[in-house]
């Protein structure tokens, strides 16, 4: 028996490793995703005020911030008695709109273009040294991609300042609403900017990211299709027509067969459908479906889910790649792990699309910014983050102090899919070998890092997370084992 | 006697009215010196003693003594600045700041000093003091995390017969200043509104209005601590 350790897990979003115990024949017997960090953000919100939750909580996160800040305020806006999501003032709900899809076009560019391209263009095995963002840029052939995500997540992170006050933790969205218009110079900025910074040259870019990729995937099928592949359920907000909206909806879950197993889902009743169990050997809470269990309860989110979900982008140019997308697996649910890049780009160019369609909308430049009505004591709100389905759940006291947080992060929801495409990779590469090597190693990062998880993110519980400590001798056999 | 008397600041010879204090001499002559006790209409008391200032080699408060005729005030001065320093690091220690999730954060001053005089790390360490949070009167929150023990709040909010809306409770290092509770139930919401632009920190804020303030909107967000002072050059 022997353990490999893949420690840190690298080009992903906080700290995590993998574990993968060998027996002596060559099988793998167990294979874990640990995350090995720990926030507890859940426990020091509690005795904060209410409307501190949208500006502290996003601190969690660097990367998708703006999730955070914009499902807090979700919740609170329910508190405030405005409403759940769809009660906001026009200018209130579209200027949160267009900051949040910046958000998902800057997140899902870097995830793509700086972390997992170097993977498909120099190849798993490729030399690490070179297998990153900066090999890309010095690489002539992929000098211009390296140059386009700069400037593509620089637009994004334009966006989120020009709405929420700051590229990285804004105070924009407050309960109730928005505290700013747009104006009108940042309109001809974001529509009409010299070049490469306008939205149409972020479109033609976005296209041209799909191009790469599905032309990656012609020529490699095999990687694609095949690599980390399993079957499960999906779950995400929809629209309440069935289309992609990732501010708002109803939950809708999926499982492999396209069967719906949740429906036009109220998600202020969340509960009711999902918990979470606690295993002793990750920071990490493992959500399931009640209805189905803990066993085979879980389910994937992010942008694979909602493609699986969803029955149409209310965007020209992304229905059209939606419709490929679809009909590659021939309209049935799509479990090609690795398919998350391809509807990861889709999203890049209905994120697009969108902020072209908010900017040109009156509502942004003028109106009222908030609204409020009966105070309630109690909030959830829901936002499709980038890596997926993000949730926040306060309840404050009369003297309007918070009482009680749960967060179930996007991450989170993916913990069990993670673990499962761990596995699988784990088992095709390294069974009956006994050397490991490196791209063997990658391979296992490969597959963790197509769910583009963001570990700093999901790990909030506090007082209540057991812990287990295993003591091996020097041939790993279990000498001790305490439970806490 | 003439009621125009002439000072020095840091060598720099300036005209100015008998019964000035000397923060009062050096703002009008667009000179800063900082403080955070301090408040315009309301009398000065020299707590915090961030505005000390060296007259004849001995350490004075500009807020409460008054210039004379041929003054020569040291104010602008590495040590000077270091001390006041010194003073903005102990009261971020002392306390529980967290700047990032404070809505007064870009309108404090305390932070905005923190800024002026560069406060890069702590040079003293953190109490981490376990702190309480009043929240129970409807239009207004104490934060006893961000109180800087001004007094600011007592000195200035009153009603009409002259009695504070706060006071001091427990003793030594417990101390807190907390909103009167027979005070409370005559708060009006602009009384509430003052008490909150009367602190200098974050430390009485009014409840559901959180962070309406726009980042670039917010005071300090353009113009930095003093800067409208210095910018005047005088009469302020």
């Amino acid at each position: 028996m022997r353990k490999i350790t893949i420690e840190p897990v690298t080009r992903v979003e906080g700290h995590g490793k993998v574990t993968i115990m060998q027996d002596d024949k060559g099988n793998i017997t167990q294979t874990r995703l640990h995350i090995v960090e720990f926030r507890g953000f859940e426990r020091f919100i509690q005795g904060r005020p209410y409307w501190e939750a949208a500006v502290v909580v996003q601190r969690l996160c660097g990367i998708c911030p703006v999730s955070h800040h914009l499902a807090a305020a979700k919740a609170m806006d329910v508190v405030v008695g405005a409403g759940a999501g769809d009660g906001l003032t026009p200018t209130g709900e579209k200027m949160r709109r267009l900051m949040h899809y910046g958000q998902i076009f800057q997140s899902h560019v870097l995830h793509f273009f700086h972390l997992a391209s170097p993977d498909l263009l120099f190849g798993i095995d490729a030399d690490p040294a070179i297998r990153n963002v900066l090999g890309l840029a010095v690489t002539p052939e992929f000098t211009d991609i390296a140059v386009q995500a700069v400037m593509m997540r620089k637009y994004g992170q334009e966006i989120i300042k020009a709405t929420a006050g700051k590229k990285i933790h804004g105070t924009g969205a407050i309960p109730g609403g928005i505290n700013k218009h747009l104006t009108q110079e940042e309109k001809e900025q974001f529509l009409n900017g010299p070049d490469p910074m306008n939205i149409d040259k972020m479109i033609e870019w976005a296209h041209a990211g799909l191009d790469l990729l599905k032309g990656f995937h012609k020529a490699n099928r095999a990687i694609i299709d095949d690599f980390a592949f399993h079957e499960s359920s999906h779950l995400s907000l929809v629209r309440k027509d069935g289309a992609l909206d990732l501010y708002h909806g109803v939950l809708r879950a999926v499982d492999t067969n396209g069967n719906r197993i949740l429906d036009d889902v109220d998600y202020q009743d969340y509960l009711t459908y999902i918990d979470e169990e606690v295993r002793s050997w990750s920071y990490m809470k493992f959500p399931y479906l009640r209805s189905i269990g803990k066993k085979d309860g879980w389910y994937r989110v992010g942008p694979l889910a909602r493609m699986n979900t969803c029955d149409f982008i209310d965007s020209p140019l992304a229905q059209k790649e939606f419709e490929l997308f679809r009909a590659y697996t021939g309209g049935k649910v799509n479990n090609h792990t690795m398919h998350q890049h391809w509807a990861r780009l889709i999203e890049i160019l209905h994120s697009a699309e969108e902020m072209k369609r908010l900017l040109n909308d009156p509502d942004l430049y003028s109106g009222e910014l908030t609204t409020s009505g009966a105070r309630q004591s109690e909030g959830v709100g829901l936002i499709e983050a980038p890596r997926g389905t993000l949730f926040h759940h306060y309840r404050v006291g009369e003297d309007d102090l918070i009482e009680m947080a749960n967060l179930i992060v996007s991450t989170t929801n993916n913990n069990e899919p993670m673990n499962v495409a761990v596995n699988k990779v784990a088992v095709a590469q390294m069974t009956g070998q006994r050397e490991i090597t490196e791209p063997m190693m990658n391979a296992v990062e490969v597959a963790i890092r197509a769910y583009d998880p963001c570990l700093s993110c999901a790990t909030h519980a506090l007082g209540r997370m057991p812990l287990e400590v295993t003591i091996v001798d020097q041939d790993n056999n279990v000498i001790d084992r305490k439970l806490r | 006697m003439s009621n125009t008397i002439k000072i020095t600041i840091d060598g720099v010879a300036v005209e100015t009215t008998r019964g000035k204090t000397i923060f009062e001499a050096a703002r009008e002559n667009g000179i800063f010196i900082p403080t955070l006790c301090n408040v315009d209409n309301v009398k000065p008391k020299g707590s915090c003693r961030i505005c000390s200032v060296y007259i004849s080699g001995r350490l004075m408060t500009a807020c409460t003594t008054q210039v004379e005729d041929g003054m020569e005030i040291e104010n602008d001065t590495a040590k000077l600045n270091d001390m006041r320093k010194a003073i903005v690091e102990l009261l971020f220690v002392e306390g529980n700041h967290f700047c990032p999730g404070c809505e007064r954060s870009g309108s404090c001053e305390l932070q905005a000093l923190g800024y002026r005089f560069l406060m890069m790390v702590p040079r003293f360490s953190f109490l981490f003091q376990t702190r309480d949070i009043e929240a129970t009167n409807p239009k207004l929150m104490k934060d006893n995390n961000r109180c800087i023990m001004c007094k600011r709040c007592i000195r200035g909010i009153k009603d009409e017969d002259g009695k504070s809306f706060f006071a001091f409770a427990r003793r030594g290092h417990k101390v807190v200043i907390n909103l009167d509770r027979k005070q409370a139930a005559k708060l009006t919401d602009d009384l509430a509104r003052q008490a909150m632009e009367i602190c200098p920190v974050g430390a009485l804020i009014l409840k559901g209005k959180g962070f309406d303030v726009p980042i670039g909107r917010r005071k300090y967000d353009t113009k930095p601590i003093g800067s409208d002072v210095e910018a005047k050059g005088g009469n302020c």
